[in-house]
């Protein structure tokens, strides 16, 4: 989230698409309401079913699934043929008024192709997707909009196709609703009205995943409604700390604070900051990132301690490198895992075997492994494949271990909110049975391995020999932990080239902007600096004061950065520091004292029109929000494609169906269908509920929350009802490209058919909950039956839109 | 109604109404003429659920070193008190009796479970670790490049786990060599 | 201790049903082993362990347009209860204080004539036989707390306070019907809405059984004759259907 919970009180307008508030994240319903309630907030849904959240929406816009760039990109062209955006804001905040690079093509231009497209590789040449600059290198802009290659030109362009008509016949929704639904965002153009948008895997689970979104911040920027209260680009996110652990980097692609894992080619630390710190000539950029050797440098110190020094690249080299041309994603896991390269794999309070799309090559691949480690507090689908539906115990090689962990109430520590708050969890009981918090568990196969290393030498052992591992032999100390992550003095520093000040070796950094790179500080992820400062554990705090009324709460817990509520806040004022709505200023340039009031504002500096003064997007190079998205995998600008499977055809660009760089695999497991089957003649998509949580191991085995949604469910209309004979209650079975799994029909008014391209478009809700393991009579996972292709940029998978069909059981 | 034992109650309960094997002691269940607070002189501890990503703080109650109530905390600026069911279950998750309380092992080709100790378990899996990691560690790539990296382990996980966990899991996989380090946000 | 209620306002329930958990979790009341019949709505009835749930109602307006109500079912706590006047044996009682209508099991002979004389259909029975329903957590609200199931409501649907300043309060936010404001001698559990109570699934007019007085004098007279009331001897005579 750019903003956080409380805020969406603060909103006009409140978006939910690609979401479901009400029953996802339920809390948030207290806010969205008062929203409603005290200022006459508007509510709009934009879903393809009538879910609890829009059950109390006052506009609510049915949509078919994984059309939402066809809806979004229609809303850019309806703002901007109607001028609708916020001038001031766009030409001062954003790349809109930056020329592009005349070699630059799109879609429009292509057949729904962007420039440098290479049929054999299915990948993008980006030469052409850049900005022109001057002599300078500083981008050229064209401030009246008009020059033929800027970026407000090229968007207009883009597009141009995306009338009303289009839309409604690519989406299903009708024409009026959709209209409707425009006129009220787009209503939020002006300096005192803002827009927020709350989306969850609703988007992001596409192969057009990433641009969804992308449309989405497009639109919010030309109304100028990020940095706003109420405002913001929010993901909802679905897991208590999903934040948390990507920002720790429990990824394969980011160590800890959004540094990139180091690449075969970045040979030594040299090249990787060379490579990793983006250099700009905007005069009034702050361009962040370019602290990147502090940052890097004192993660280095934080996982090789004293081992780490100038003379030996800070142990640079013990990082394991990723091949420059291969990606190590979930999907290619088990896709390794399944072709037998894989032997030994820890799932870690996770349970792939029922979360991850066409399960069954997980749980195929599960098999081929020597060795299975899980970490969890309910034996599940995963740790109990080799019982699973189709297998054979004897036949199956795979050693496993269960090892079972604390819950979150029997061990303490800190987990991270959609809205960046960190918030401190304290132990109430000891844990059941032999259980042990999952940290201790850590140390103990550390310390296990070490040793063996020790005793038996072995390849390569320096870099666990030489980790900086000293959190107690058996009991974990968190705090040392958490304190580390802060980070701390590895040495004296006299004469701090931040304050001047003085600081002994052990002391807490106040902030990463205390980090320095020359190995005097070690940080084990900056963004969390400033959480455990010498003053205490932030992330502990229970102050209640909110000053402002915007709901900050600045002193409830710690939220990075820096305790920043709401980030890019600097554009939440005009270039001369004044809120652009005084009603919901989050933070004001006090020209008498110089300095800002309100929230943590990004960056000290004075407002941009004053001397010293810095663009608002100061993670940015170019110091602006970019609607010109140069980085991504799949093109600048969000472009309909359908998604991989659907009846219908690609209106727009009758010559690429589906995103031409989306990822497929490749094994005899990988069952999908580019387009249509006759046998498949139905959209299926999968979603959540209120009751249950993710593959559901935590709230199957909680007997209040089984009661009230005993059983996996398919939702379908009383039209395709009739048809095949189906009444609610009765047991279906849905069947995809992948394989079938058994329902209980709910017949319902909530999913209705929509018209697209002239014919009547059926949906099948069902939720992914379930697992053959536990309960008895619940249901499998749905993930048996969606496909695995991805996002060519996060490689999540597209489970909100595939083909399906339906039968009486 | 006096003190109906544990035990009739669950033979009692085999009607339509089963009663779900879950720990929670019924007995005596309250009669609501006089009854004590269940929460009076109880140890409160603050925590944040472990659900969704809104962040609700929670209030646990204990006694005798038993979770006895789980509610929301009133003084969070985010859920203000309130909780949706899976945060008012909570009781259930610290209660419960289909959790797994000792390791487990099972072999190549067997049909069941075995308990193991925790010594056993974690040395076995130590020991895999490094054969793994031994035979199949890359020092070099095909242009002599270091490259230090183990691609027959993966590891997943987890959104579950507090940030201090998250950044200790990484850096012991990382230390390992391993590249095949995702979690729950890829899907 | 004024008189107290719980205002219900389904206009602002999300149907996320934290109220029926944390109903069961304060008063320990058991899962119930359930099964999806072709609706989200469950359990499917107000059980001796289930002491309130939420009715999931989905309607077509006259636009052609879905709805998806969300409404409270419970006991109403009624100003004059029925339940309390038939009960001969007192078990059933009407706290002074605050209105709420609670119950001893130790006293409850199990004879069901509160589920006879209860023009909402609320008492059920635990598998000893003795009466179950919600007792407005009488128990929290003597030691200064609100309802388990107020407290946890993320949208104050299910508000808990005084009863006169709540209904004043739904009023001035312009809910032109209060449903409870008035029936049988004002209910402790009062419903805000918009439209008529039949669009909520809320009985019109409900009334006492017209000849209560008398039916709870003959139970009372069998007692000292020394019959044992159970739910057989209630069907013989005709107060409850077989």
């Amino acid at each position: 989230m750019t903003n956080h919970w409380v805020d969406l009180k603060n909103a006009d307008v409140i978006i939910v698409m690609g979401g479901n508030p009400a029953e996802n994240h339920p809390i948030s319903m207290k806010w969205i309401l008062k929203a409603q309630k005290e200022k006459g907030a508007k509510l709009l849904v934009i879903d393809p079913k009538f879910t609890r959240t829009a059950s109390k929406a006052d506009l609510y816009v049915p949509i078919r699934p994984g059309t939402d760039i066809a809806f979004l990109g229609g809303l850019i062209k309806y703002i901007i043929d109607n001028e609708l955006y916020f001038k001031e804001y766009v030409i001062n905040y954003t790349d809109l008024s930056y020329l592009v690079d005349p070699n630059f093509k799109g879609p429009e231009d292509l057949d729904g192709y962007f420039s440098g497209y290479d049929p054999k590789t299915r990948k993008y040449d980006k030469a052409t997707w850049k900005y022109q600059l001057d002599e300078k290198g500083v981008p050229k802009k064209d401030p009246t909009l008009k020059d033929p290659n800027c970026l407000f030109q090229l968007l207009k362009k883009h597009y141009r196709r995306y009338t009303l008509d289009m839309v409604a016949e690519i989406t299903g929704a009708p024409k009026e609703k959709i209209l409707e639904a425009y006129k009220i965002i787009a209503s939020t153009g002006k300096p005192n009205k803002v827009a927020t948008i709350c989306y969850a895997m609703g988007w992001t689970q596409h192969t057009v995943g990433v641009q969804n979104v992308r449309a989405m911040s497009i639109i919010q920027l030309l109304l100028g409604n990020i940095g706003m209260a109420g405002g913001g680009v929010n993901a909802l996110r679905g897991e208590s700390n999903v934040q948390g652990s990507t920002d720790m980097g429990l990824l394969f692609h980011v160590l800890p604070g959004y540094l990139p894992t180091p690449k075969a080619s970045w040979v030594d630390l040299k090249t990787y900051i060379e490579v990793n710190t983006p250099k700009t000539a905007e005069p009034k950029s702050l361009n962040w990132w370019k602290n990147r050797p502090k940052y890097i440098v004192s993660l280095l110190k934080a996982f090789y301690g004293d081992n780490a020094t100038k003379e030996n690249d800070f142990c640079y080299g013990y990082l394991p490198k990723l091949d420059d041309n291969t990606t190590y994603s979930w999907y290619d896991i088990f896709d390794a895992m399944y072709k037998g390269k894989i032997k030994g794999f820890f799932a870690w309070g996770q349970n792939p075997a029922c979360s991850s799309a066409n399960a069954n090559k997980v749980r195929k691949a599960l098999s081929k492994l020597d060795w299975l480690v899980c970490v969890n507090l309910w034996d599940n689908e995963t740790s109990s494949f080799w019982k699973g539906p189709g297998m054979d115990p004897k036949k199956i090689k795979t050693e496993v271990f269960f090892l079972p962990c604390a819950s979150s109430v029997e061990k303490q520590g800190s987990i991270t909110n959609s809205g960046r708050l960190a918030q401190w969890r304290y132990k109430a009981v000891e844990p059941p049975g032999k259980c042990m918090p999952d940290a201790e568990i850590m140390n103990e196969l550390y310390h296990k391995i070490k040793e063996l290393y020790q005793k038996q030498g072995g390849v390569f052992p320096d870099p666990i020999l030489k980790l900086n591992w000293n959190y107690g032999d058996k009991h974990v100390d968190i705090e040392k932990v958490a304190k580390e992550i802060n980070g701390y003095y590895t040495k004296d520093v006299v004469s701090h080239p931040i304050d001047k000040k003085t600081y002994k070796k052990g002391q807490q950094v106040p902030s990463f902007v205390f980090l320095l790179d020359d190995g005097s500080t070690a940080c084990g992820n900056w963004i969390f600096s400033a959480s455990f400062t010498e003053a205490g554990n932030m992330m502990k705090r229970r102050g209640k004061e909110d000053p402002t009324g915007l709901g900050l709460y600045s002193n409830w817990a710690w939220c990075w950065p820096l305790n920043r509520r709401i980030i890019y806040n600097r554009a939440s004022v005009d270039p001369m520091g004044n809120p652009w709505d005084p009603q919901r200023p989050v933070i004001k340039w006090d020209a008498q004292n110089k300095k800002w009031v309100g929230d943590v504002p990004d960056g000290p500096q004075p407002p941009l029109a004053m001397e010293g003064g810095v663009l608002p997007f100061i993670m940015k190079p170019s110091g602006v929000g970019t609607i010109f998205g140069a980085g991504l995998a799949d093109g600048p600008f969000p472009t309909y494609y359908e998604p991989v499977e659907s009846p219908f055809k690609n209106l727009l660009y009758p010559k690429v169906h589906f995103n031409p760089v989306a990822r497929t695999y490749d094994s005899p497991d990988d069952k999908f269908v580019v387009g249509t089957d006759p046998k498949y003649p139905y959209v299926g998509t999968t979603y959540r509920v209120t009751e249950h949580w993710q593959t559901g191991v935590m709230t199957r085995h909680t007997p209040w929350l089984l009661e009230l949604e005993p059983q996996i469910f398919a939702e379908i209309d009383p039209e395709l009802a009739k048809e095949k004979g189906i009444k609610s209650g009765d047991k279906v079975i849905v069947s995809s490209p992948r394989g079938e799994i058994w329902a209980i029909a709910i017949v319902t008014e909530r999913i209705r058919p929509l018209i697209v391209q002239g014919k009547k478009c059926h949906m099948i809700g069902i939720p992914w909950h379930y697992g053959w393991k536990f309960p008895k009579n619940g249901g499998d996972s749905a993930n048996l039956i969606t496909p695995n292709v991805v996002d060519p940029n996060t490689f999540i998978q597209e489970t909100k839109c595939f083909i399906v069909n339906i039968r009486k059981a | 109604m006096g003190g109906i034992s544990r035990r009739n109650f669950l033979k009692l309960s085999l009607g339509s109404l089963v009663l779900s094997s879950i720990s929670i002691d019924l007995t005596p269940v309250k009669s609501y003429a006089a009854t004590e607070l269940k929460i009076k002189n109880a140890k409160e501890s603050t925590s944040i659920c472990p659900y969704c990503s809104v962040g609700c703080s929670i209030i646990v109650y204990t006694k005798g070193g038993k979770v006895v109530q789980v509610e929301g905390d009133p003084d969070s600026p985010i859920n203000q008190g309130s909780l949706c069911p899976k945060g008012a279950s909570l009781l259930q998750m610290a209660n419960n009796p289909y959790r797994v309380t000792e390791p487990l092992y099972r072999a190549p080709g067997a049909t069941e479970w075995k308990k193991v100790s925790w010594e056993w378990a974690l040395s076995e899996i130590a020991k895999r670790v490094k054969a793994t990691r031994d035979k199949y560690f890359i020092l070099k790539d095909e242009k002599g490049r270091v490259v230090n990296r183990v691609e027959a382990i993966a590891h997943v996980g987890s959104a579950a786990l507090d940030n201090e966990e998250c950044y200790l899991l990484q850096k012991l996989m990382r230390a390992l060599g391993l590249v095949y380090i995702e979690h729950q946000a890829r899907i | 201790m004024a008189r107290k209620a719980l205002l219900i306002t389904p206009d602002l329930c999300v149907g996320c049903r934290g109220c029926q958990v944390a109903c069961k979790s304060w008063n320990d009341l058991p899962a119930e082993e359930t099964k999806n019949n072709g609706t989200h709505e469950n359990p499917p009835d107000l059980t001796g362990y289930t002491y309130n749930r939420i009715r999931f109602i989905e309607k077509v307006n006259e636009k052609g347009e879905v709805q998806w109500l969300f409404v409270s079912h419970r006991c109403l706590h009624c100003g004059e209860p029925a339940c309390v006047e038939i009960c001969p044996v007192k078990a059933l009682k009407k706290d002074a204080e605050t209105g709420i209508v609670y119950y001893d099991k130790n006293q409850c002979i199990g004879c069901q004539a509160c589920q006879a004389a209860c023009p909402f259909n609320i008492p059920r029975y635990d598998k000893n036989g003795k009466i179950s329903k919600c007792h407005f957590c009488i128990d929290r609200v003597k030691a200064g707390l609100s309802p388990a199931c107020a407290k946890t409501c993320p949208t104050e649907a299910i508000k808990y306070g005084n009863r006169e300043e709540l209904i004043k309060e739904a009023k001035a936010e312009g809910y032109s019907v209060l449903y409870g404001e008035t029936e049988l001698g004002g209910l402790g559990v009062v419903y805000a809405l918009k439209a008529s109570p039949k669009e909520y699934n809320l009985a019109e007019n409900p009334k006492k059984p017209e000849n209560l007085i008398a039916m709870g004098q003959m139970l009372r007279t069998l007692i000292e004759k020394g019959v044992a009331l159970s739910p057989s001897v209630l069907k013989d005579i005709g107060l409850i259907k077989g």
